[in-house]
């Protein structure tokens, strides 16, 4: 930050631009200081992606997470900026019997692993992913462990 | 010294035939400080491939989560990291804090950033201790080991434990610190700011320690952004970013510190980076004692939290010594969370193990990885 001559976009330009760019396939849901928190389509991701990486400067894709609403699955990326510390939280909503959604990993290197990580846990299919096989458990796991359908010993 | 471009081309025009060798190192392995694998495929001595696989530590701590009250993660948070128990511990209590919509007392907020940078003191000289063993000096390691004694001691006298202090609280921290630590921390910390300069001086003096470290591991800043490094790996490669500043968490945004940034982007950068940050870590450790002192000893250092955390999402990020963290909790109204999940530095760093090592001789692989500062426990969950 200290010494750069970039200004990069605001937290108001950034939901401006989304919204302008991409009419109806991205919802911004709120905002906050150095947040912005969006709900995207998801056939249009890697597009909201990819714009987001080359024209507001989000160099670091902090994390891609998934998550298990038992009648749906979300896929939720958090997306920083390292000029002025904004974040932008995208969701993407999954139908239970459709866990496919298209990979970022060509945009952001570093979302090779979490979307590998999601996909081993949740059963999430990152379609257009370099290599995208079991990471954290065993090749020979039939099961997504951090699905809810999936019961932990003791719990009800 | 040959820079990456001699190597690479002298190991084109070799005449000698030789076949591609994958070597695996680990999980067994001096070199891994932990439980991981890199497997390495050579083309006479230079590395063409790599691949590094984890999951050896995979406990399944997230959904483990999902089974306990809020505040039985606490000790478990601790264990996420165990050379920095209570950055992990103090993320996870922020996160809470901000789905309940609380703000806890300035007092906590002063003694939790203390914490934090003892924590942080202690890494980073644990990571010097293994930079030692890696690159042949065993008097670096003993040297290191001998000053993050005293910090460890300062753990003691804060919270009563050296290692997994289960310290922080959701709503401040679990007791408050007294006049004596106070004395002791100060003490402890001028004294380490003479002491360093011995270790820095026998390895800055070392033309092993130089040679092996400038050159290799060279990263553009481009590519280290797009990898996903973070840490002090990332800040020796010239992205000027430090969470504490440009994202202020607790109240690092009135502290005064300066966040070191070197753009050479080999391990040499990466060392001089976390050497820097000792000795700025020290700095807040000092102004957080004036702070807390001038708060006074009545003040209010935990608040009652209720039990039950509202319906709603929150995240937090912070700056681990290692690189960014993050948690983010969905919380469905019950006493425990819906998900919580860590994004963990580390196993972000090792996954460009590959961008890392390409190139370089296999002997410099050790000297390159251990800058990444590897911790399995976070990286496996």
């Amino acid at each position: 930050m200290a010494g750069e001559t970039y200004q990069a976009s605001s937290v108001q330009e950034i939901s401006d631009l989304l919204l302008k760019n991409f009419s109806g396939k991205v919802g911004i849901t709120r905002t906050g200081e150095r947040r912005v928190y969006a709900k995207v389509e998801r056939d249009s991701i890697h597009d909201v992606c990819a714009y987001i990486h080359d024209n507001l400067t989000f160099e670091h894709a902090t994390s891609i997470m998934g998550n298990d609403m038992v009648d749906r699955m979300e896929v939720i990326y958090h997306l920083s900026n390292y000029f002025n510390g904004v974040m932008i939280e995208l969701t993407v909503e999954l139908p239970a019997d459709n866990l496919h959604v298209r990979s970022v990993a060509d945009i952001w290197v570093g979302g090779n692993w979490h979307e590998r990580e999601t996909y081993e846990l949740f059963g999430i299919v990152f379609d257009g992913h370099p290599k995208l096989e079991r990471l954290l458990t065993p090749d020979t796991y039939e099961f997504y462990p951090f699905r809810k359908s999936y019961k932990l010993r003791g719990q009800g | 010294m040959m820079s990456r471009d001699v190597i690479d081309i002298k190991a084109e025009t070799s005449e000698l035939h030789t076949d591609k060798m994958w070597v695996i190192m680990g999980p067994q392995h001096p070199f891994s400080h932990g439980l991981w694998t890199l497997k390495a495929r050579l083309d006479g001595e230079i590395v063409v491939d790599a691949e590094p696989i984890i999951g050896y530590l995979h406990r399944g701590w997230e959904k483990e989560c999902e089974n306990r009250t809020y505040p039985k993660i606490i000790p478990m948070a601790d264990r996420l990291c165990y050379a920095a128990s209570m950055t992990y511990t103090h993320l996870y209590c922020m996160t809470v804090e901000k789905a309940l919509g609380i703000d806890i007392p300035e007092k906590a907020k002063y003694i939790r950033i203390m914490a934090d940078e003892i924590c942080r003191i202690q890494s980073h000289l644990m990571w010097l201790a293994a930079v030692g063993t890696d690159l042949g000096n065993l008097t670096v390691f003993l040297w290191a080991m001998r000053e993050r004694e005293f910090f460890m001691d300062l753990n003691v006298r804060m919270c009563g434990a050296r290692m997994t202090t289960n310290f922080p609280r959701i709503g401040g921290v679990r007791n408050d610190i007294d006049d004596e630590f106070a004395m002791f921390a100060s003490r402890c910390v001028e004294r380490f700011e003479k002491a360093i300069w011995d270790i820095i001086a026998m390895i800055d003096d070392s033309s092993v320690f130089v040679s092996r470290m400038k050159g290799t591991g060279i990263l553009s800043r481009e590519q280290c952004a797009n990898l996903g490094i973070t840490g002090p790996a990332m800040r020796g490669t010239g992205v000027d970013f430090d969470v504490r500043r440009d994202d202020p968490y607790d109240n690092y945004d009135k502290m005064d510190f300066e966040v070191p940034v070197l753009k050479e982007g080999d391990s040499y950068a990466r060392y001089m980076v976390r050497i820097e940050e000792l000795f700025q870590s020290c700095k807040i450790i000092k102004q957080c004692l004036q702070k807390v002192k001038a708060i006074g000893r009545n003040a209010p250092y935990r608040l009652k939290v209720p039990s039950k955390v509202p319906a709603g999402r929150a995240f937090v990020r912070m700056e681990d010594p290692r690189g960014e963290s993050m948690m983010y909790l969905i919380s469905d109204g019950t006493d425990k969370p819906y998900r919580l999940k860590v994004r963990s530095p580390i196993f972000v760093n090792v996954s460009a193990a590959k961008p890392l090592v390409l190139g370089s001789r296999i002997a410099d692989v050790p000297a390159v990885m251990a800058m990444i500062d590897m911790c399995l426990g976070e990286t496996d969950r």
